[in-house]
């Protein structure tokens, strides 16, 4: 890092989408100066965490089967988010992700076929070899190699915007602040999920009991800086994508091995040992992303996933063994929970339950009757001990509030004018496109797509 | 240290760290695509101290997964697989070892090293000068057939090392049946030639070096081929000294032709070209061991690593000198030293890093009837 130089574009973050931005611009033969705010062990943001990329295509490629087209990932992407999504940027997104795995590849990231463990996506997303961590090295190697400056443990603390114009950055690295020029901005330094006071101003109390499982580096303060100098905003604090994850689970960064999956293989019961919402409503991989929010929403933001022993081997063990007991009885005093009224919870569930032939793959016919809320599929009697339980808590992966951008990536400000040279990539604007809800790989595929036209833009602006 | 007891299982607390890492392993499964030994702990759902050492012996130790690990240190999980499967496949090799009472050679590698390339050697070579007349040991031979018995004759050459075989035979083969005692399979399972075929192509070919197609993150985080073909040097280059040794055998017993062969006969020329692979591919393995990111490294398995690696340098570079030196005054010595060495490796064969090959082969057996069963158990 250089003060005395103007770089041609300063790129704020260093996960998927400021590596796409920097290698874009680079290879366009702009100078790039990449800020990361993280060590060089943790680098990368949530994409450390990921696996994979939702990606359109017409028909079977070497890592996808099938096809995956425009208008089914439309109606995929319009029925989780409620309509909560700027089409326009929506459809672009689709639309370039079916040239994203070829342009990956170049950069030295690796492919495979998906396997086991991965929510059935083998059709609509493409697996990173080795998951997110491995990509990121890919794109920092290559980074390197094509000359983009990296500096990490770098945190930008100032953006000095005029006029829609910005000019410089003030960083702070080992303690001592310096101030850093260029002539465009990518920003794309994440949400603000590991910043619990903001959260906390979103959430009220409840949010002390949300546990991130995202980087505990995305603190939001390049979107605060943004808004607070007049950028548009998109989404509302209060949306992100938020998985139950196991209450036993680190507070930051415990990414995918905390995600419980055993939700729909039986009930989950809040504090007060009662069920809440329907666990079987539809496949897991269409619904796990909407257990974060039915948490937090409960009271104390707790609740147990149960299950007994048919359901063993069914799911993806998490990370921590349940907790386990020969009776119902027993497993409340486990959990905490009033014996009797978890007794009351499993026998009227146990008695509501059809009989019918239990299918995980298919929506089957094992569904209940007269209670509230029904379980539609996979509902069997809890009946063969031992019984089980993973404590679940909401778990927070990233935030949706975020500028708004135009096309070009440009930063929209409060008077609709797109910044003369600020861009922004990745969740930092994901909420442009998922307003709320969240389609399994749909991250990275927005930070790829607008990584690289942030990239772009920002080159063509300056090299022009 | 902490306590062992008499069955000489895995210490307590390093089977807990890998069944700790092998659970977050479990739960995660980004690595699949590696190697065999993500799909291989995916079929599980719990890990026993069995599971444990079917896997650590399952892999190949390569850095993959550890430069792909989002827990990896600093994280506070602390996941590095590679490093503590290296750590429980030393444990695994004392534990299979037979007689259980020399098992301690793995422990104590240096004692290992001086036996086998130090003390053995020297007693063989101090043996041969006291029972040779000087005359013969220090004088110049033609090339002519059977100069090497004038030296040690061929009886007491072959009774030795028949004798030493069939121990080390038996050593090997009472280890491997531990080992597949513990992993709960038939010998039926270890003998079905579909499943036996696979995993004898995937040791031979080296599959799970390759990573997927571009190699493995050894000796940095960058994926290359290089352990491997100097894995394949050292190989194969035993194996050809190995046929080049049986063949010798079958001229002599056979054919009649007594040792030395002309420098263009099969057996010099298969053994020439096994002792230069012998010589390349341990000089390479050990100089990419050099280079490789010491986070990764076991001590202990390292330790291991270049005892073996360093004698069958020595073995290649003795056998050389006698070829080169055979019509000279220093065959003698030259050839005692050779077979000294040779001996040292095959005493402790059984208790050093040559016992790798064995539990790594049958790790891959067993790998290949679980995948069989899987297929099965999902075609219905």
């Amino acid at each position: 890092m250089d003060s005395g130089r103007t770089y041609d574009v300063l790129v704020v973050g260093g996960g998927n989408a400021a590596l796409c931005a920097a290698i874009s611009a680079r290879q366009r033969g702009a100078s790039v100066l990449v800020l990361e705010a993280s060590p060089r062990h943790f680098r990368g943001g949530n994409s450390r965490h990921t696996r994979n990329l939702r990606s359109m295509h017409d028909g079977p490629t070497d890592v996808l089967t099938g096809s995956y087209p425009e208008s089914e990932y439309w109606e995929d992407l319009l029925q989780v988010t409620e309509g909560q999504t700027n089409e326009q940027l929506a459809r672009l997104t689709i639309r370039r992700s079916a040239t994203c795995r070829a342009w990956m590849a170049q950069q030295g990231v690796r492919f495979q076929p998906s396997l086991t463990g991965t929510l059935h996506l083998s059709r609509t997303n493409a697996f990173f070899l080795g998951g997110g961590k491995a990509l990121i090295n890919a794109y920092y190697r290559t980074a390197a190699r094509l000359g983009v400056e990296i500096e990490y443990d770098a945190e930008v603390c100032e953006l000095k915007i005029r006029d829609g114009r910005f000019t410089s950055a003030i960083v702070v690295r080992n303690g001592s602040s310096q101030e850093v020029r260029a002539k465009t901005l990518v920003a794309a330094a994440g949400g603000f999920e590991a910043n619990l006071a903001w959260l906390k101003e979103a959430w009220g109390e409840a949010a002390d009991n949300f546990l991130i499982r995202g980087t505990p580096y995305d603190t939001g303060k390049i979107l605060r800086i943004l808004m607070d100098g007049g950028a548009k905003t998109v989404s509302d604090p209060t949306q992100c994508h938020a998985v139950a994850i196991d209450a036993r689970a680190p507070r930051f960064d415990g990414g995918i091995v905390t995600r419980v999956d055993s939700l729909p293989l039986g009930i989950v019961v809040n504090k007060n040992a009662v069920r809440f919402y329907d666990e079987g409503e539809d496949f897991w991989p269409k619904r796990y992303a909407i257990w974060g929010r039915l948490v937090a929403r409960q009271p104390d933001q707790i609740a147990f996933s149960i299950f007994d022993s048919k359901a063993i081997g069914a799911f993806v063990p998490p990370l921590y063994p349940p907790l386990q007991a020969n009776t119902i009885r027993e497993l409340a005093a486990a959990l905490q929970l009033d014996p009797l009224a978890l007794e009351r919870t499993v026998s009227e569930f146990n008695a509501a339950a059809r009989r019918g032939v239990f299918n995980l793959a298919v929506l089957d016919g094992c569904r209940t009757e007269g209670v509230t809320p029904p379980k539609s599929h996979w509902a069997r009697p809890l009946d063969s001990p031992p019984f089980y339980a993973y404590p679940l808590r909401p778990g927070i992966t990233f935030t949706y509030l975020g500028v708004a951008v135009n096309e070009r990536t440009q930063v929209i400000f409060q008077d609709g004018k797109p910044a003369k040279n600020i861009y922004a990539a990745g969740e930092i604007m994901a909420g442009n496109i998922l307003g709320r809800g969240y389609l399994a790989g749909i991250g990275m595929t927005i930070g790829t797509v607008f990584g690289r036209i942030a990239g772009e833009e920002a080159a063509r602006h300056v090299l022009a | 240290m902490s306590s062992r007891n008499s069955d000489l299982s895995v210490p307590s607390d390093l089977a807990e760290e890998g069944t700790r890492l092998l659970r977050i392993c479990n739960a995660c499964r980004y690595c699949e695509g590696y190697c065999a030994v993500f799909p291989a702990l995916e079929r599980r759902f719990t890990f026993t101290e069995q599971d444990l050492n079917y896997l650590a012996n399952l892999c190949h130790d390569c850095g993959e997964c550890y430069y792909a690990c989002q827990y990896a240190p600093p994280h506070e999980f602390a996941l590095n697989l590679p490093k503590t499967l290296a750590a429980v496949r030393k444990e695994t090799y004392q534990k299979y070892a037979w007689p259980g009472v020399l098992a301690g050679l793995f422990r104590r590698t240096g004692l290992a090293l001086v036996l086998s390339a130090g003390v053995i050697p020297a007693l063989f070579v101090l043996l041969t000068l006291l029972f040779t007349e000087p005359a013969v040991m220090f004088s110049a031979h033609s090339v002519a057939e059977g100069s090497f018995y004038q030296v040690i004759s061929h009886t007491v050459m072959t009774a030795s090392f028949s004798m030493v075989g069939l121990y080390v035979l038996a050593a090997l083969g009472m280890g491997l049946k531990s080992f597949w005692r513990e992993t709960g399979e038939p010998w039926s399972a270890f003998l079905n030639p579909g499943v036996f075929g696979q995993a004898l192509s995937e040791a031979l070919r080296l599959r799970y070096l390759d990573g997927a197609g571009e190699g493995c993150a050894y000796p940095g985080d960058l994926p290359s081929q290089a352990r491997r073909w100097f894995h394949h040097l050292t190989f194969y280059g035993f194996l050809l000294t190995f046929a080049a040794t049986t063949l010798a055998a079958i001229y002599h017993n056979l054919l009649g032709l007594e040792a030395p062969y002309p420098f263009l006969s099969a057996p010099v020329i298969l053994g020439t070209a096994g002792g230069v692979g012998l010589l390349l591919g341990p000089i390479g393995l050990l100089w990419l061991k050099r280079n490789r990111n010491q986070e990764l490294s076991d001590p202990g398995q390292s330790s291991l690593d270049v005892t073996f690696l360093a004698l069958l340098f020595l073995i290649s570079l003795t056998g050389f000198l006698l070829l080169v030196f055979r019509e000279t005054a220093a065959m003698g010595i030259m050839l005692a030293a050779h077979l000294g060495l040779v001996l040292g490796l095959f005493v402790t064969m059984p208790y050093g890093k040559f016992v790798h090959g064995f539990y790594r082969f049958a790790a891959l057996v067993r790998n290949a009837v679980e995948k069989q069963r899987e297929q099965k158990s999902s075609a219905k």
